[in-house]
């Protein structure tokens, strides 16, 4: 085993790790910090950096390296946090994922940035301990808060007085010479080594550090066992530390214990001062994670994807046998336990197949809890003031989908918040709250998952749309409806946008998004009221592993049809038929003309029906458009597992995936617009060959 | 230990390929490209496609695209039977099954029978020969089963997503 076989662990976790930190840090209360959130935060940065440490990627343990004695500062109350420190805290943990992601696709990651975040970071170190000392030295001065048991202030005391310099003694026991001179480059880094000596039974290293001796042991355990390390007190300094533990105990511990590790600390020689609470604390972490993995295990999608692949074969298998014995029956031969058998393995292998395909959903909180990131940054930007509010964060989507939506999702949350929701000044002369709110929703509607960006901005106005669309050529007219109008931001190169802002215009638009959702076999909707707010919803299938299909006979192969593109089916009269310029067809329904897709012409299928009349025309619908599908035969409604054609070939036209059906072989999805615009390719190719109208049409007739 | 070394020295040296027949002709595959063997059966056929992709079929819940090699080599003789054969191949992460009239060995052959394939005809590019086998009289074109299902005019594989 390779240790790059860990990697992917590794990235996995800093990935989820730094997401953490993300959301801790936004959730953070500036005037009145949860010291468990800045620990929570505090570790996250320590586990990157351990693991960092581990797998060699000096860059990003460097940068969490700095990061995280900052954190260290800031949970021990010694450093006042500020908005500003706080972004700066959130610039960091970007540039620590770009470097994840940097080492993750075997590059180097950006000098420049790192170089720059290390400054910065070190620059407010500076800035802030130089502060926090100040304040430490008037604090003790000041009444202790009595509801705690004076943990914070004291220890302020502590580490300002430690910040000095203070100087420690690390001693290792019965460490290698290799490990040792790790352990001599990790100290370096984390003060000034005055001096070293010793031999491998017992090595001394006297340190000049401001960092506190539980991290140091922390820091070193990575490398060796706690028992190897004894961290006390350098003679010089001994008085200090002293009195720092006296409080720093007392906070928990009787008074009673207070002489005993009062004493022992300056005796300085023996006793590792530190031991005892980094025993205490330790466990802590460790425990929290032992309960986070024991009700989820990561699984690699390979794996799922698999089980689904067998269990679909497993259905196949079951309605085959279901099959056979159905025969049996029928030259009643039956045998009603094997009967019941069929029914029972029947009944359980659709459970079975229900229970594999929940594996690959999950909540749409991984989608939503990049959010109150995205919200904070553009509002920023936009010196708005947002309130985010999330519904629905439990309900479940297919993995593939979850990836897929994020995209169209941050581009609707920003357009939002750049085009709908006002200035907080002008909110207040419209007599809203200053605030504005903006709305995350999901939930489960029928076979469809329902997400909504809503917010109560200024609403989309019905004049500027049309006279924008106007002005970009397109077709209108004032008597379109109010959600025809909206539909028009959806037109390429449409934009509401009065100037091309930080948030919006950079040539991403709402035609992309749409494409997007889409692609992904949903649509999308808006609600619009002026002066009240927008919403926009996003409808989506469950799944795209599975789909509800139509199954079609074309000669003698089988086609399956998205059932969600089908509006209704009918036998085509010739006097609804009409041939148009050149060899197009339209079919007349209801007083809509609907072009006409004649599948065996498209997919070249021979020995179907060639008479339109004769044959079934499936009306259908794609990218917003209505088709006239003419087939042979329609088969039946059922339930299809999705299947990749490009895995292992390439891209067909007028196909969109494949399918196994329950005989074992492999039908098609067909794609309906890539179907039209094959049967457009196909006619014009044929043209010069036979320009012979099809005789079975009328002329049009003109109007 | 040294027996793996040794071992990997050999399969170094001495390759082991896959003999299949196409009309009279011999032909090899690396044996390590090859995944299984199984019967031709019905396959689906796809619309537009070239006509040496016979179209795709379900082996055990994945779809494979089915070529067959003795239209692509432009054989006389097409017929599917009960003998007829396809390999299924493992290539650049894609699962691809060939049509051949029959396999009939699996043949050890060292360095010095592999000689160097000469310019060849229109129907089979050079590029996607890896050598001409020599064993006692028989000859067995090796082909680099890769870079041909791989290839542009295989029309296998999208170049335009692959880029």
């Amino acid at each position: 085993m390779d240790i790059t076989d860990f990697f992917d662990t590794f990235f996995e976790e800093a990935e989820e790790l730094l997401a953490d930190m993300e959301q801790h840090l936004l959730e953070l209360d500036i005037d009145d910090p949860d010291s468990e959130q800045l620990n929570a935060i505090f570790r996250a940065a320590h586990s990157i950096k351990g693991g960092a440490g581990t797998f060699g990627f000096t860059v990003l343990q460097k940068t969490t390296h700095i990061f995280e004695n900052l954190l260290d500062y800031a949970r021990k109350g010694e450093m006042t946090l500020r908005a500003d420190l706080v972004d700066t805290f959130l610039e960091a943990k970007d540039i620590m994922h770009e470097q994840l992601n940097a080492y993750r696709s075997e590059e180097e990651p950006d000098q420049e940035a790192f170089e720059r975040i290390c400054q910065t970071l070190q620059q407010i170190a500076l800035e802030e301990i130089g502060e926090g000392l100040e304040a430490a030295t008037s604090i003790p001065a000041q009444p202790a808060p009595v509801e705690e048991p004076a943990p914070v202030q004291p220890q302020e005391t502590a580490e300002s007085s430690s910040s000095e310099g203070t100087g420690l003694v690390v001693a290792l026991l019965n460490v290698g010479e290799k490990d040792r001179t790790l352990l001599v480059e990790e100290l370096e880094q984390l003060g000034t080594i005055e001096s070293q000596s010793g031999d491998e039974k017992r090595y001394e290293v006297v340190l000049d550090s401001s960092v506190s001796g539980d991290d140091i042991e922390a820091v070193m355990c990575f490398i060796i066992e706690p028992e190897q390390i004894e961290i006390r007190p350098a003679a010089g300094a001994a008085a200090a530390p002293a009195e720092v533990q006296a409080p720093n105990q007392a906070s928990e511990p009787t008074a009673a214990e207070k002489p005993v590790v009062a004493p022992a600390a300056p005796a300085a020689s023996e006793p590792p001062v530190q031991k005892p609470e980094s025993k205490t604390k330790k466990p802590e972490p460790k425990s929290k994670k032992a309960a986070a993995e024991s009700s989820s295990i990561r699984v690699s999608v390979d794996k799922v994807d698999q089980i689904i692949n067998l269990v679909g074969e497993l259905i196949i298998t079951q309605s085959m046998l279901d099959q056979t014995v159905s025969d049996l029956e029928d030259q009643s031969v039956g045998n009603s336990s094997l009967q019941n058998g069929m029914s029972l393995l029947q009944r359980n292998a659709r459970d079975l197949q229900e229970a594999v395909m929940s594996i690959r959903m999950i909540p749409m909180e991984f989608v939503f809890s990049r959010f109150p990131r995205v919200v904070r940054d553009t509002a920023g930007k936009l010196n708005k003031e947002i309130e985010l509010v999330t519904e629905g964060k439990s309900t479940e989507l297919d993995k593939s989908l979850v990836e897929r939506i994020t995209d169209p999702l941050t581009h609707l949350v920003r357009n939002s918040l750049d085009h709908g929701i006002e200035m907080p000044d002008v909110r207040e002369a419209k007599g809203k709250p200053r605030t504005g709110k903006l709305t995350l929703s999901a939930r489960h509607q029928g076979g469809n998952i329902l997400i909504e960006v809503r917010d109560d901005g200024a609403g989309m106005d019905r004049e500027v749309l049309l006279k924008k669309a106007r002005e970009s050529g397109l077709n209108v007219s004032d008597t379109m409806s109010d959600e025809e109008v909206w539909q028009l931001i959806f037109a390429p190169g449409f934009s509401t946008a009065k100037e091309v802002t930080d948030v919006s215009g950079r040539g991403v638009g709402m035609d992309v998004v749409k494409r997007n959702i889409q692609g992904m076999g949903g649509r999308v909707e808006i609600q619009s009221k002026k002066e009240e707010g927008t919403n926009t919803r996003i409808v989506l299938p469950l799944t795209l592993a599975i789909l509800d299909g139509m199954s079609i006979k074309v000669g003698r192969e089988t086609f399956i049809l998205p059932l969600s593109t089908v509006l209704e089916s009918l036998q085509p009269a010739q006097e609804d038929m009409y041939a148009m310029a050149g060899d197009d067809v339209v079919l007349k329904v209801r007083d809509e003309y609907l072009p006409v897709i004649a599948i065996h012409e498209a997919l070249d299928v021979k020995d179907a029906i060639t008479d339109p009349t004769k044959s079934i025309a499936v009306i259908v619908q794609g990218e917003g458009r209505r088709y006239a599908m003419l087939v042979d035969e329609l088969v039946g409604q059922q339930q299809v597992v999705v299947k990749n054609l490009e895995d292992n070939y390439r891209k067909v036209p007028g196909i969109s995936a494949a399918t196994i059906l329950g005989d074992g072989s492999v039908a098609l999805i067909l794609d309906i617009s890539g179907l039209h615009r094959l049967s457009r390719v196909k006619k014009e190719s044929r043209k010069p060959v036979n320009n012979q109208p099809l005789s079975f049409y009328k002329e049009a007739e003109p109007s | 230990m040294s027996q793996v070394h040794k071992e990997a020295v050999l399969e170094a040296e001495n390759r082991e390929f896959l003999v299949f027949s196409l009309g009279e002709e011999e032909y090899a595959i690396d044996i390590l490209k090859v995944q299984e063997i199984r019967g031709y059966e019905n396959v689906t056929r796809i619309a537009n496609a070239p006509d040496f992709i016979k179209g795709v079929t379900n082996l055990r819940g994945v779809i494979v695209p089915i070529v067959d090699l003795r239209i692509k080599f432009h054989l006389d003789s097409v017929e599917y039977g009960g003998q007829t054969v396809v390999i299924v191949v493992n290539v650049a992460d894609r699962i691809v099954g060939i049509v051949v009239d029959g396999v009939s060995d699996v043949m050890m052959l060292t360095p010095e029978q592999i000689k160097p394939a000469p310019e060849f005809g229109v129907t089979l590019s050079s590029d996607f020969l890896s050598g001409l086998g020599s064993l006692d009289d028989r000859m067995l074109v090796l082909v680099d089963i890769d870079k041909l299902l791989t290839s542009e005019e295989m029309a296998l594989v999208d170049t335009t997503s692959n880029q």
